[in-house]
């Protein structure tokens, strides 16, 4: 079968005390080839382990992923994955770390150059190649992360919050590119994201999970990314469908969070 | 008293150079840098910049403290010296019939303590006093003094004089020590000029059979080869420990115990297993190397980003490579940071084990020279062998701004 499948995932943590926390509890998806899903959800609801399973970081205490029909036993670079922040490589410039995955291959300079110089050029940054890493914004370094992942052509993107660390502008740039470099490339994608807009504007697909234990919530099936891809986001937002669903998450992601401070209540 | 004295003589030199400086650049215009700008410096370090005239006046004023102490021709303003001159007091004595007489003695205080010709002409006692030294007087007959200059002496008891201090020994003998003034004697601390002329005659002839540069390069090649050893193995060594558990376990408690044992205190023990010559040295660098090494490169590991491990791993990176390409570079500031630290570790070292036992070596220099109390070689050595640790730790700060550019701002 092709695409990701996860098949009753369930972890759970053993604390040093004795005790343990449940993270995740059978979630079960299936991801077809090419689409994106984003993943919403209260904190520590367990979206960033849930990602960490998929890339492979973390072996679930039951259940099993499978990509393209073979199991997933660890990290492999069929499963690209961008970071929040800081997962970039300060003593190789742009260029260096963009290639960094087809020169681990083993690959041929010829081979994968023009491939890099092209995805620096789509992600703006052609003229800043041959800079340090610290000397660009932290933007500039996001579109770096991406173009690296991509640069290895993975089946399947991981990101988590890779857009959380940036302003408001730069982040809907990002947006923007984020949505192009879907449609154009047509990867499968998890994206996790504590922005509700983002999750909608992005989100083929939508999960919210709920916490204690780590669960899929409710699903939805959006319209706006494809809407996205040939308008610009700002006129997106204001289709009546999307204020509406907005509001909806935002609510019951908020009832979530209400019910976690009401569980913490009585033990302090 | 002396040391109070000199204290507060620093402490003024400290504040009136802050003065002047202060005058001096009052109406020139301020950088307009960045940290120049900043308003809050006051617990912003990294806006906290030496000021170079304070480190110029710094030395200036330790060189001038230094010269104005040792009576060096190249300052201007020295403390009172020891009494070189004629000077005189005058005494009464008691003769046995109990009548009393006067008398003077007419002192000269010179370097050689010879009297100038002609001085025994008169009829008062003339006496040669070496500058620095005591000298017993031999007064005609069986004079017994009863006062000098007008106060009463007895055995034991002492009157300060014009420049100098009379004093009586229990026998009755009178006893002239010339006034020393401030100034060291060249044999506690000799002059600038004299120690810049101990370095260039050492650097013509070499001090005890080896030319200067044979005695420095001597000590440098052994850290070099007992820093090395310990980097070679140090640095696998830290690396092991911070990727495999098994290692960790096996060389922590290695590690840890020997951490805080000081280098010098295994003198001995690689002096009884070595013995005293080139082995044994380069062993104890090759130690004091080792452990500083390889907790830095345990450090380097630990420190890097888990993230960045991931995104390696994600983009299809073997271990291998991963090592190659991540946790050894990213380690590298680290690294330098312990190379520093194993650096200067080792250039103490070196010298205090040259000091136990070698026949070449910056540490044996001085240490032959205390011998035969040669305050300004032993000067001159201590000199070279600060500048010479500085020059080290500038080369290995200089490498690291190279190789490590990116440290401190990811
Ligand atoms: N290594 C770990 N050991 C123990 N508990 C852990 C560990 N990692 C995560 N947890 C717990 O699992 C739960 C889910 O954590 P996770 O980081 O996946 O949440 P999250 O949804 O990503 O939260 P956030 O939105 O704040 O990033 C949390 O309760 C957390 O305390
Ligand atoms: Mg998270």
């Amino acid at each position: 079968m092709s695409g990701l499948t996860l098949n009753n995932i369930s972890m759970r943590f053993d604390l040093p005390n004795g005790s343990h926390v449940q993270a995740l509890q059978d979630v079960s998806l299936h991801l077809a080839k090419g689409e994106l899903l984003s993943v919403l959800g209260p904190s520590g609801c367990g979206k960033t382990t849930l990602l960490n399973i998929v890339a492979g970081f973390l072996a679930p205490t039951a259940g099993e992923i499978t990509l393209n029909g073979h199991a997933v036993r660890g990290p492999d670079a069929e499963r690209g994955m961008v970071f929040q922040e800081g997962a970039l490589f300060e003593w190789m410039n742009v260029r260096d770390n963009v290639s960094f995955g087809p020169r681990m291959a083993g690959r041929r300079k010829a081979d994968y150059l023009p491939e890099v110089d092209r995805l620096l050029e789509i992600v703006g940054l052609k003229d800043f190649r041959d800079k340090a890493i610290y000397e660009l914004s932290g933007g500039m370094q996001q579109r770096v992360a991406l173009a690296r992942c991509l640069a290895n052509d993975p089946d399947v993107i991981l990101m988590d919050e890779p857009l959380g660390a940036l302003d408001a502008l730069t982040r809907e740039k990002m947006q923007a590119l984020v949505l192009k470099l879907w449609k154009e490339t047509g990867k499968t994608v998890m994206l996790i994201t504590h922005s509700v807009e983002e999750a909608l504007l992005l989100g083929e697909r939508l999960i919210v999970m709920a916490p204690r234990p780590g669960r899929i919530h409710k699903e939805y099936r959006l319209p706006f990314a494809e809407l996205g891809a040939g308008m610009d986001l700002r006129e997106v937002k204001k289709h009546p469908d999307f204020g509406t669903t907005r509001e909806d998450i935002l609510s019951m992601i908020w009832n979530m969070e209400e019910e976690i401070m009401g569980h913490m209540e009585p033990a302090s | 008293m002396t040391g109070i004295a000199i204290l507060l003589v620093y402490v003024l030199a400290f504040v009136l150079a802050a003065a002047a400086a202060g005058l001096l650049r009052r109406g020139r215009a301020r950088r307009a840098d960045f940290s120049s700008l900043k308003t809050v410096t006051f617990g912003d370090e990294s806006a906290i910049r030496p000021d170079r005239l304070a480190s110029i006046a710094s030395v200036v004023v330790i060189f001038l403290l230094w010269g104005a102490f040792t009576g060096s021709k190249l300052v201007p303003l020295h403390v009172s010296g020891p009494f070189a001159g004629e000077t005189s007091f005058t005494y009464q004595s008691e003769g046995t019939g109990g009548q009393l007489s006067d008398g003077r003695v007419r002192i000269t205080v010179g370097p050689d303590g010879t009297l100038p010709a002609g001085a025994e002409t008169s009829d008062d006692v003339a006496v040669a006093v070496q500058s620095g030294r005591n000298k017993l007087i031999q007064l005609p007959g069986d004079a017994r003094v009863v006062s000098v200059n007008g106060t009463e002496i007895a055995p034991g008891g002492a009157v300060p004089v014009e420049d100098g201090t009379v004093s009586m020994t229990s026998k009755g003998t009178l006893s002239f020590a010339a006034e020393r003034g401030l100034q060291m004697e060249p044999i506690w601390l000799p002059s600038p000029e004299a120690v810049v002329g101990r370095f260039i005659e050492i650097m013509a002839n070499g001090y005890q059979n080896y030319s200067l540069w044979e005695h420095i390069g001597a000590s440098l090649l052994r850290v070099l080869a007992g820093f090395t050893l310990g980097a070679l193995v140090g640095i696998p060594l830290g690396y092991a420990m911070g990727l495999s558990g098994w290692f960790r376990g096996w060389f922590d408690p290695i590690v840890e115990f020997m951490r805080p044992v000081p280098p010098l205190a295994l003198i001995p023990l690689v002096i009884i297993w070595f013995g005293i010559w080139e082995t044994g040295k380069v062993v104890l660098l090759f130690l004091a190397a080792l452990w500083v090494m390889a907790i830095a490169a345990r450090a380097g590991v630990s420190g890097v980003r888990i993230s960045k491990i991931h995104a390696a791993y994600s983009l299809g990176a073997s271990k291998w490579q991963i090592l190659r390409h991540v946790i050894v570079p990213n380690s590298l500031p680290e690294i330098f940071t312990g190379a520093r630290v194993a650096m200067g570790v080792c250039w103490g070292t070196v010298v205090a084990a040259e000091l136990v036992a070698a026949q070449m070596g910056a540490g044996m220099m001085i240490i032959a020279a205390a011998k035969f109390q040669l305050t300004d070689i032993v000067m001159m050595g201590i000199i070279l062998i600060g500048l010479i640790g500085f020059g080290i730790d500038l080369l290995m700060r200089q490498a690291e701004t190279r190789l490590v550019p990116w440290k401190g701002r990811s």
